[in-house]
């Protein structure tokens, strides 16, 4: 599935998104790591961006516990995948403070919503 | 270009502030805050020619100060970057300015976020790519960076309280600080968690407030009524705007408006007599102190410790009390210069600091993405 220049990229990662995998583009000119999809590179300027498909297994970068009035806190997180690029998601399966810096995790794609939605759960864990 | 000293900042004014009361407008408050500030230097309505305003109530903010004032301008910048967008006015006014393209410059800014609703009016759009996790905006923003802050310096939680902690201490020395009671760093952690690591101490205000700053001409400064503060340097600087493509979240981009800043002014963090930190969040005043060489990167939580900030400490910061415990509707970037001005001018009565000469401003916009400093000074720097 590979887009071509008159897809929308949006488009073209909700059709992955839909098909369960996490797509990403690298730039063939340049070798960058892009992500969220664009049509231009930010790092080169070509309109040379390729789609690739993500192994989903990264690391957490950064963390946050939302906290609300009523019910439990859940979390936000930053991931870095392996392939190079950082994503907002969040770790399913765990409470929100139990997320930690530097937790390896792996890609699940959650499908309760109208849409797809990519979020990730501690490497190992089968749920 | 070099802009050093060209511009002077000739008059300032907050409107009122903290909660005005149901059925002002933004409007109001802007025009409030522009009479006090022109009657603080001694123009008139009809003097000024250059217009600069931001907004979370008005799409085409000039367009409605121009009309609510009926002011007429020659030159207008409506340039939006959050709350550093204030200080950017500054620096694009002191280059209109100099240009010949006006010849005086309003500032201005109103919100009455906290008497319409009590929560942040806030015109951002949500990021596709981040909407689906509900991060809280924009605190879950600065929380991210806080959390990765502790995780590689090992900031903790005790440190960021003491940032909140200085502010308060220095918002007990002005009258028109929101917050004055006491606060402990105990009592900002215990303060009820908002996205962790950031409780709601940790967090700015919400109140109604707005302001205005009259900026013109060094030669034309010089016939006014108060001491003119000349804008000595300015510097831009933005890498992302949502916080997903930050690209570390430890360091912002103040790490280059503030040497482009330095540059222009020809000093260094070492000649700074006040800090005016945008302090939307505890985290951004550690942030910024790295960034803008006051202290090492990663330094900033031991920096903080110990009444460093606070007042009688080493280094004035947010003498007013800050966005955390003095006011912050909704953008807080215009008011950093009201008090910057303030402290070069000797009018800040308890909370003064002595000899103030050189006073940097920080603003911050979105979520740590846009940054712009402005080095002001007094009539002893030139």
């Amino acid at each position: 599935m590979n887009a071509g220049a008159g897809e929308p990229p949006a488009g073209v990662y909700r059709r992955y998104l839909e098909s369960g995998l996490l797509g990403f583009q690298r730039c063939a000119s340049c070798g960058a790591v892009v992500f969220y999809p664009r049509l231009v590179c930010p790092y080169c300027g070509r309109p040379d961006l390729a789609w690739q498909t993500s192994s989903g297994r990264g690391v957490v970068y950064a963390t946050t516990a939302v906290h609300r009035r009523e019910g439990d806190p859940y979390n936000v997180v930053l991931v870095d995948l392996e392939e190079g690029f950082r994503m907002m998601s969040r770790v399913a399966g765990v409470p929100a403070e139990d997320v930690e810096i530097g937790m390896r995790v792996r890609l699940e794609m959650d499908y309760k919503g109208d849409e797809p939605v990519p979020v990730f759960v501690p490497e190992g864990e089968d749920r | 270009m070099n802009l050093r000293a060209k511009v002077a900042v000739v008059g300032i004014a907050e409107s009122d502030l903290g909660e005005v009361g149901p059925e002002f407008t933004p409007l109001d408050l802007i025009g409030q805050a522009t009479l006090r500030a022109l009657e603080d230097c001694g123009l008139a309505k009809s003097n000024v020619d250059g217009l600069f305003s931001a907004s979370a109530y008005y799409h085409m903010p000039t367009l409605s100060v121009g009309e609510y004032l009926g002011i007429r301008p020659r030159y207008s910048d409506a340039t939006s970057m959050g709350g550093s967008s204030f200080v950017s006015h500054l620096f694009h006014a002191a280059a209109a300015i100099d240009a010949g393209l006006c010849e005086v410059a309003l500032i201005t800014y109103g919100s009455t976020q906290r008497s319409g609703g009590g929560r942040l009016v806030t015109g951002s759009e949500a990021d596709p790519y981040e909407a689906p996790y509900h991060p809280r905006y924009p605190v879950s923003m600065y929380a991210l960076a806080a959390s990765r802050h502790m995780h590689q310096y090992g900031t903790t939680r005790e440190q960021l309280a003491e940032v909140a902690v200085a502010a308060r201490e220095w918002a007990k020395l002005n009258p028109k600080a929101f917050m004055r009671e006491d606060l402990t760093v105990e009592d900002v952690l215990s303060s009820r968690q908002v996205s962790s690591p950031l409780s709601v101490r940790d967090c700015c205000l919400v109140t109604d407030g707005g302001g205005a700053a009259i900026v013109t001409s060094t030669e034309r400064a010089r016939d006014l009524a108060q001491p003119p503060v000349y804008l000595l340097g300015a510097g831009e600087a933005h890498w992302h705007r949502n916080i997903s493509q930050m690209p570390d979240l430890t360091v912002s981009a103040a790490a280059e408006s503030g040497p482009r800043a330095y540059s222009m002014a020809g000093v260094g963090p070492e000649d700074v007599d006040v800090a005016m930190l945008y302090d939307a969040f505890t985290i951004n005043t550690m942030l910024f102190l790295e960034d803008l060489g006051f202290c090492e990167k990663g330094e900033g939580g031991p920096f903080v410790s110990g009444g460093t900030i606070s007042p009688g400490g080493e280094l004035a910061v947010n003498t007013n009390g800050g966005g955390l415990s003095y006011n912050h509707p909704g953008m807080y970037g215009l008011l950093l210069i009201v008090e910057a001005v303030r402290q070069l001018r000797s009018e800040c009565d308890d909370r003064q600091v002595p000899y103030a000469n050189i006073a940097l401003v920080h603003g911050n916009g979105g979520v740590l993405s846009s940054q712009v400093t402005a080095v002001l000074g007094s009539e002893n720097t030139l």
